[in-house]
């Protein structure tokens, strides 16, 4: 007590010879008021033991590894996709010649929607912003000399996410590759396209009751498979606030949790493959202090709340992408600039996997050459800055810890009160995170266009008359008609009655309480597409409905 | 008395990114006119009827999916074969500077790209409109 | 707008052009001019829609309520109109009418015909021209009128007047404010409908209701019913609908609907009369003045201002006879 008595009196004299100044804006990006500067005073409720532990110890609060990056570096994946499936299988293989350590599948608006390339509702979509994949033939194209034994693969799937993973395990076998040697994710987060990304398939019910069936069959059949990304990524683009993010992606996690303790599953068998997907935005301090809060919350609820035995049920692994929606396209070269410092902040904050954008993002899909100096970006911060060699480096920074308990304080304000609206589901049923999310977008515009916010080259240091210099990415217009023609070629070849009857013994095991995931495999060995068998589970569960909120 | 100005913002195609199109639409509320509001996943045959069931002055359809070259020119080419030729169509999205030439070629109205000013879509309609408040 | 214009619109919109009714639509709500020659022109053709008024708190549902009740409805052939009407904002004036989301299954219907209204500053829940954009849906040749609003507290809800049957919506949480509903909603449904009633509490809201209908007697010796639905599973609809059919059958057979039509008509007309009468006497030069000098006289403390009114009054009218134009009748 005597200590702090001492600095207080010290601080109070500093305080009156400081000009408080009037430049920066005295709050985080999400509105979070910080004050000048951070002391022991700041912390007096810090237990060193209790609140940071050690890296790979509970609470995990910095870093889940004992020796983090020191032992094993973050793997460098780059979300790709674009085009027919040869097309990125080349921009696959290329990344991997030039250092990629994993492979992101980034799939089409009508794959994502579970709809064939031919569908009505796919034209002028195909093949626009991210792979076409409509049957295991073009899943097996895209890995055509890939050993998948060898990779680990994240797909950025989720209502259909059951049907792109049987492709991907089903090429696999072919491969000669079983499915307990596989190693990759799948995003498959329905609570928070319902909040965010929009690109759900069925109601909530039969959406959860599919998660806790690929749960199931990951922990038996694919041990080394993250059966779910837990995601903030999205709900941060749509305009969310950095303790938002935070609350509603854990508190979706914890919502899968208790689906799939409901099944019926003891929660250590699944709950070492959950694994999560944050954005790294502009704050630098605040999106570390992010990461760090996020770990030791989880932690807690793991241990205390669900009772979880085992340390790797408590650990929080993560994927980090830099802000896609801070970049602009007013001077994109800036871009790689705030990229790299979003990377940094990822890194300081203890991410397991990082993609970096690329700076013609908001133009278009990346070239090559973009992709390239993305990927440069993460290679140089883990070789050249020296950053990767003590864990947790901001551990201990009076503001760093401030900052990390405030956001956790926050996030728990944020669980209390979707508690009061009866759980994730019913606070998403009644437009609560979608509302709060539009809000937040909508407070950010605002300070953006009167100006109380800095977008360097767009609203400050702005080039008049900019002409833009860099290459932009074109998708060939061929891609649909080729794709169209390629699934008439696969109906014709493929055995039909087998398909009817997969189809037959799919929608019977919906309707009942046998794992999905074992009719839907078969489905796929036998080429059913995935608009069929999308359509086939639509006739079952039904499709949803978005809550009118404004 | 002056009519008010009237506009549809829709999300055509299975494009799910909507923070845009709403903070435009709260924008467009908040200088005075009247936002109609379609939601998601919407086809250019929709988007057509409801714009033309409101008897709505201009069409913002806000695309970040890469379709822009198939929807846009749809939508405009279902108003006018449903004799409704005269309502504007503009928007925005992630379209190339080339795509966006064009786009307004083929008699769309103003692009606006990302870091666009609300104030700026907003100056845009009342000067194309005039005669609305 | 030119005769011509007038004369080629009308003839579009007779021949079923939605364009021509969008635009007519346009001109009736911004109170042009023209609008009240239209509205001439096409009262002929009005008098066959059936109005039914849905109305209740934010969040009970109605959008998806009204989908599904068009969808049965075009089932059997039907044409349906459908009027939304949104609050405006009242600092911008403007407003976001966002009810179509939850319709989208009807966009394509070529029988089904959506606008949406913003209240434009008006109280009661409906726009100003409300009535009328229903009349020329009526003209349009739509056969049932559905007219969507927002209605809380205890304004005078203009709904109960627009429509032929009112039906109001409330979910399991209006429980607690269904005492403070008391007046207003509570006062005007001719049918109760409890929504989203898979949720927790709906059979306890449904005796609150009844108990509630029950203190308040009969409407037109019609006892409301209440009815449970869920819009997104689909129970109670045809329920719903059947219950609107019945209240039809039942206005129609005692007569009750021509009273009320006739009643409806009777007020319009008054209501018209008392807004030309007020227009033209403040846009006469000559009662101004006059009015100037007996205000300046009331200052003097020459007379009170009933008595300024009273001279007034009489000095226009001459021999006493009241104008209602400055009292609202009953006053």
């Amino acid at each position: 007590m005597n200590e702090y008595e001492e600095i207080r009196r010290e601080k109070a004299r500093w305080e009156r010879c400081v000009d408080k100044g009037d430049i920066g804006s005295f709050q985080t990006v999400s509105g979070l008021p910080v004050e000048i500067l951070y002391t022991p005073l700041d912390l007096t409720n810090f237990d060193y033991l209790r609140d940071l532990g050690f890296p790979g110890e509970y609470p995990f609060t910095r870093g889940i590894r004992h020796n983090m990056y020191r032992g094993r570096l973050w793997t460098m994946r780059q979300f790709s996709g674009f085009g027919t499936a040869r097309d990125t299988n080349a921009r696959y293989k290329f990344l991997l010649a030039h250092g990629e350590t994993g492979l992101s599948v980034a799939f089409d608006f009508p794959t994502l929607y579970g709809r064939d390339s031919d569908d009505p509702m796919a034209m002028g979509e195909v093949g626009k912003c991210g792979v076409a994949i409509s049957s295991l033939e073009d899943m097996e194209t895209l890995f055509e000399g890939i050993p998948l034994g060898e990779v680990s693969t994240s797909m950025t799937i989720n209502g259909p996410a059951a049907v792109l993973w049987a492709f991907y395990i089903v090429t696999a076998e072919k491969q000669g590759v079983p499915s307990e040697r596989l190693r990759g994710t799948i995003q498959n987060d329905i609570l928070k396209e319902y909040i965010a990304q929009k690109s759900w398939l069925f109601p909530p019910e039969p959406s959860l009751r599919i998660i806790t069936d690929i749960m199931a069959f990951g922990a038996e059949h694919v041990p080394k498979w993250n059966t779910i990304s837990i995601s903030g990524y999205h709900i941060r683009e749509a305009g969310s606030t950095a303790a938002q993010e935070l609350a509603f992606t854990l508190k979706d996690g914890m919502t899968y949790v208790e689906a799939g303790i409901k099944a019926g599953l003891d929660v250590d068998t699944f709950a070492p493959r959950l694994s999560f997907f944050f954005n790294s935005h502009l704050d630098f301090f605040e999106e570390i202090a992010k990461f760090r809060a996020a770990r030791r919350i989880w932690a807690r609820e793991m241990r205390e709340k669900f009772k979880a035995r085992k340390p790797e049920s408590w650990l929080l692994r993560f994927h980090t992408q830099t802000a896609g929606c801070t970049l602009t396209a007013q001077q994109p070269e800036n871009n790689i600039v705030r990229t790299a410092f979003q990377a940094l902040a990822a890194v300081l904050g203890g991410t397991q996997s990082l993609h970096t954008n690329s700076m013609d993002e908001t133009w278009a899909l990346p070239t090559e050459k973009a992709v390239l100096i993305a990927l440069r970006t993460q290679q140089l911060i883990a070789e050249e800055t020296g950053v990767i060699n003590v864990i947790d480096p901001l551990g201990g920074s009076y503001y760093v810890e401030a900052l990390t308990n405030q956001l956790e304080q926050q996030a728990y304000e944020y669980f209390k009160k979707i508690d009061a609206l009866g759980g994730m589901v019913k606070a998403i049923e009644q437009g609560y995170p979608q509302r709060e999310i539009a809000e937040a977008a909508y407070r950010y515009q605002k300070a953006v266009d009167e100006g109380r916010r800095t977008v360097v080259g767009v609203n400050k240091y702005v080039l008049e008359g900019e002409k833009l210099e860099i290459p932009i990415l074109k998708i060939d217009p061929r891609v649909e008609e080729e794709q169209r023609e390629r699934l008439a070629r696969l109906r014709q070849r493929r055995d039909n009655a087998r398909v009817q009857k997969v189809l037959l013994d799919l929608k019977a095991a919906c309707a009942g309480k046998e794992n999905v995931m074992y009719p839907i495999l078969e489905a796929v060995r036998a080429y059913a597409t995935l608009g069929e068998i999308c359509g086939a589970m639509k006739e079952v569960f039904g499709t949803y409905a978005e809550p009118p909120m404004f | 008395m002056a009519r008010k100005l009237r506009i549809l913002i829709a999300k055509p195609g299975l494009d799910g990114h909507d923070r845009g199109a709403k903070v435009v639409a709260r924008a467009l509320r908040d200088a005075g006119f009247e936002v109609i509001y379609t939601g998601l996943h919407q086809t250019p045959e929709m988007i057509a009827e409801a714009a033309i069931q409101e008897d709505v002055d201009a069409v913002g359809l806000s695309i970040l999916s890469g379709a822009h070259m198939t929807l846009f020119p749809e939508v405009m080419r279902l108003l006018r074969e449903k004799g409704a030729g005269d309502i504007l169509v503009f928007g925005g999205g992630i379209i190339p500077k080339e795509d966006m030439e064009a786009l307004y070629k083929m008699g769309c109205g103003r692009l606006f790209g990302p870091g666009t000013p609300t104030q700026e879509i907003i100056d845009y309609l009342r000067e194309k409109f005039p005669d609305r408040t | 707008m030119s005769e011509l214009t007038i004369d080629n619109l009308l003839e579009r919109f007779g021949r079923g052009d939605r364009r021509a009714c969008g635009q007519i639509l346009s001109l009736i709500e911004n109170e042009s001019t023209i609008a009240t020659e239209i509205l001439n022109r096409l009262y002929p053709a009005m008098g066959r829609a059936y109005r039914i008024g849905i109305t209740g708190p934010p969040g009970a549902g109605k959008s998806t309520l009204v989908e599904k009740l068009a969808l049965l409805s075009r089932k059997e052939g039907r044409s349906i109109g459908i009027v939304a009407v949104d609050p405006s904002s009242p600092f911008s004036g403007g407003a976001v009418l966002g009810d179509r989301v939850r319709m989208s299954a009807l966009f394509t219907d070529p029988e089904v015909y959506i606008r949406s209204m913003a209240t434009r500053g008006s109280l009661g829940g409906l726009a100003v021209r409300t009535k009328e954009v229903c009349d020329v849906l009526d003209a349009f040749g739509k056969e049932y009128i559905i007219i969507e609003t927002v209605g809380v507290g205890q304004m005078e809800l203009d709904i109960a007047e627009a429509a032929d049957s009112t039906i109001v919506v409330l979910v399991p949480e209006s429980g607690d404010s269904i005492q403070a509903l008391k007046a207003g909603l509570m006062e005007i449904g001719e049918i109760y409908c409890v929504n989203k009633s898979d949720r927790e509490g709906a059979d306890r809201i449904v005796l609150e209701i009844e108990t509630m209908l029950e203190l308040r007697g009969k409407n037109d010796g019609w006892i409301p019913p209440v009815v449970k639905t869920s819009a997104l599973t689909g129970t109670g609809i045809a329920e719903l609908y059947e219950q609107i059919i019945a209240h039809r059958r039942y206005l129609e057979g005692s007569e009750a609907l021509q009273k009320r039509r006739w009643q409806a008509l009777r007020t319009e007309i008054q209501r018209l009369v008392e807004q030309k009468v007020r227009a033209r006497l403040w846009q006469n030069q000559e009662i101004n003045a006059r009015l100037e000098e007996l205000v300046t006289d009331t200052m003097q403390k020459k007379l009170s201002p009933y008595q300024a009114a009273e001279t007034l009054l009489n000095e226009m009218v001459g021999n006493g006879k009241r104008r209602s134009s400055v009292r609202r009748e009953g006053d």
